[in-house]
């Protein structure tokens, strides 16, 4: 049973008098513990059907579900709770909270979403931030971490929760070469040990040579889908 | 909920500067507030002291229809020895009477062989009068702290106008209730500081000695002040005493007794009355300031961490979540402001008393202000403060809560 199945959805967005068809009746559909990413150039929707897919959106018409359910009909208090269930985020710019620390980071969606037991929170966080490679930088603040610490923290704080699905909008964008390859690196060594389907939304074509598979859109419309073989997972 | 006042105090010290300024306001809010409070309060108190322990008596109980006469002091208004009687069970079986006077009040012509004026006087038992209105000794400036019969206790400025001093012989002439005059000597025993409010000019002497005057064969009654064990419970006592007396009708089946507090035969009640209306208005004062500082601060919050809205609402934060968020960091900025409002209030209303602050107040001079600061005004103030603040965070974290992540997170 595919963790996604999108059939035939269309976005629209009234901008003034003019509405912009941001998706055109797209369809695909996405298997559990793939390594996905969507590409294509600015404002071909590739950051829209991201939205819709992590709950943040609805689509103007057609279905959308995501593990087994039709996000469309989810109210507002709904989605946040689906999205803290089943979804983890990973944002441009990190979007850490700046009065937490690394650890609190991470902490943040099992203390204030989920509700965990602080013995499981602590094993949870603690394994994350080894795997992370953050575990001496635990107790420092965002402020006093490099833009790749940052962005791992981000990653532990997306899976932490243990979520089917990691939704990463232009995850390496703010980082150099070097950092970016070991961002993304983490995330396939993630997916690999907790079977979590990551989904870009990128023009970094060092994510784009690491997917398994891509889906590629141009003017709202999916132009092209690329596999490349199965997950290796576990 | 720990772990969103602890988030909350974060997010307060991150804007230091404007935390402190805002709970700077808040905090010069509460001082204004607790000081005048304390001030007006304390004064307020010491008024109503001095008025019912020096003069009136916390309630006092008259014959139907005294009170509406009482300018004329009428002698055929007086309650007559059979109800006097009757009134005097009454008062000893209620349990929250301390004690009470019984006084004979007439007006007459004062002299000094030389000179005369009219005098206001009050016959009382010297005893139960002192034990009724305490502080009145304190308003004997000169002579001694008793009354004895054939002695006058005469205030000052009749004193000072006549040139009259203590030991000195004076004459008291009065008309009676069947219109023919009488006179009695007296030595003057004492001289009265005046006092704020009706009586405060008044002179006495021995109720029997007044009886004689007036050629009463037994004294008749004016009044009766009555001093209560808890003069907090003023009002539940004039309403149980009025109940006790209601019984006692004369053959009309009219009552013959009316009960009346201090409230209602001092003018300085209404003073009393502007002072607790300012200090309400102060407070609507304060709750603007508290009210408009946060309201103003927590929608800079807002609007400064809108990206981490979106953030915190991508995770799966609910919205009641983060409302919750944003009204603690307003209740702890309340918080803050009022505990430092109250310790600096404190303070000063402290260093007030130390330094002594002396007033005058209508005949009364260099009266000295001992200001309190009471627990519960702390207490209430305090929680006016914190409510309030909690009151205008609601808007601006309602709003927080509502905002779709999605466009949250594309804010910049």
């Amino acid at each position: 049973m595919a963790l996604i199945i999108a059939d035939n959805i269309r976005k629209d967005y009234q901008v003034g008098d003019v509405v912009v068809h941001a998706l055109q009746g797209v369809g695909f559909e996405i298997e559990p513990a793939s390594f996905v990413s969507f590409v294509g150039p600015s404002g071909s929707g590739k950051t829209t059907l991201l939205n819709l897919i992590g709950c943040l959106d609805k689509p103007t018409a057609g279905t959308l579900t995501v593990a087994d359910t039709d996000i469309a009909r989810l109210d507002r208090k709904e989605s946040a709770a689906f999205r803290g269930s089943h979804l983890g985020f990973i944002f441009q710019d990190f979007n850490l909270l700046p009065v937490l620390t690394v650890y609190e980071n991470i902490e943040y969606p099992l203390l204030m979403v989920q509700n965990v037991p602080p013995a499981e929170r602590k094993e949870r966080i603690e394994r994350l931030l080894d795997a992370v490679g953050m575990a001496d930088q635990r107790d420092k603040y965002p402020d006093q971490i490099s833009g790749g610490q940052k962005q791992r923290v981000a990653i532990a704080r997306a899976l932490v929760t243990h979520p089917a699905l990691v939704l990463a909008d232009e995850p390496t964008a703010n980082l150099d070469s070097q950092t970016a390859y070991a961002v993304i690196n983490l995330m396939k060594r993630m997916r690999d040990e907790l079977a979590t389907t990551f989904i870009f939304s990128t023009h970094d074509q060092k994510i784009v040579g690491e997917a398994e598979g891509i889906f590629r859109l141009e003017d709202g419309s999916i132009v092209a889908k690329e596999m490349k073989g199965g997950a290796s997972h576990e | 909920m720990n772990n969103l006042f602890k988030i909350a105090v974060r997010n307060l010290l991150r804007y230091k500067r404007r935390t402190l300024l805002t709970a700077s306001l808040i905090t010069i809010g509460v001082v204004f507030v607790l000081v005048f409070t304390s001030v007006t309060g304390s004064f307020k108190a010491m008024m109503i002291g001095q008025i019912t322990d020096s003069m009136l008596g916390h309630l006092q109980v008259h014959r139907k229809g005294y009170v509406a006469s009482i300018d004329n002091l009428p002698l055929n208004l007086n309650i007559k020895p059979k109800a006097y009687q009757k009134l005097t069970e009454a008062l000893k079986a209620a349990p929250e009477i301390a004690a009470f006077s019984p006084r004979l009040k007439f007006g007459g012509m004062f002299s000094n062989f030389t000179e005369t004026t009219n005098i206001r006087l009050n016959g009382i038992y010297p005893d139960r009068e002192f034990q009724t209105v305490p502080l009145l000794t304190s308003r004997i400036s000169d002579g001694k702290k008793t009354l004895s019969r054939g002695e006058i206790m005469i205030p000052t400025l009749l004193a000072k106008g006549l040139k009259i001093k203590v030991g000195d012989t004076v004459v008291v002439v009065a008309t009676n209730v069947d219109g023919s005059v009488n006179g009695k000597q007296f030595v003057v025993s004492g001289i009265l500081e005046s006092a704020t409010g009706p009586g405060g000019r008044d002179g006495y002497l021995h109720i029997e000695d007044a009886a004689e005057v007036l050629r009463m064969p037994e004294a008749e009654i004016s009044e009766v002040a009555v001093r209560l064990k808890d003069f907090s419970r003023l009002p539940a006592a004039v309403r149980h005493l009025e109940g006790q007396l209601a019984g006692e009708v004369n053959k009309e089946g009219h009552p013959i007794f009316e009960v009346h507090s201090w409230e209602q035969l001092s003018p300085f009640f209404n003073i009393a009355r502007m002072i607790d209306v300012m200090t309400f208005f102060i407070k609507i004062m304060l709750i603007a300031i508290v009210l408009i500082s946060i309201m103003n601060v927590m929608i800079m919050a807002v609007y400064e961490r809108i990206r981490e809205i979106g953030t915190i609402a991508a995770i799966g934060t609910l919205p009641g979540r983060i409302l919750s968020m944003f009204v603690i960091e307003g209740f702890c900025l309340g918080v803050l402001g009022a505990i430092i409002g109250d310790i600096v209030g404190s303070a000063i209303v402290l260093i007030i008393n130390v330094i002594g602050i002396r007033f005058d107040f209508a005949q009364q001079k260099g009266l000295l202000l001992t200001t309190t600061l009471a627990p519960s005004d702390l207490l209430v103030i305090s929680a006016i403060v914190i409510v309030v603040a909690v009151l205008a965070s609601l808007q601006p974290a309602f709003k927080a809560s509502r905002m779709e992540p999605i466009a949250a997170l594309r804010h910049v």
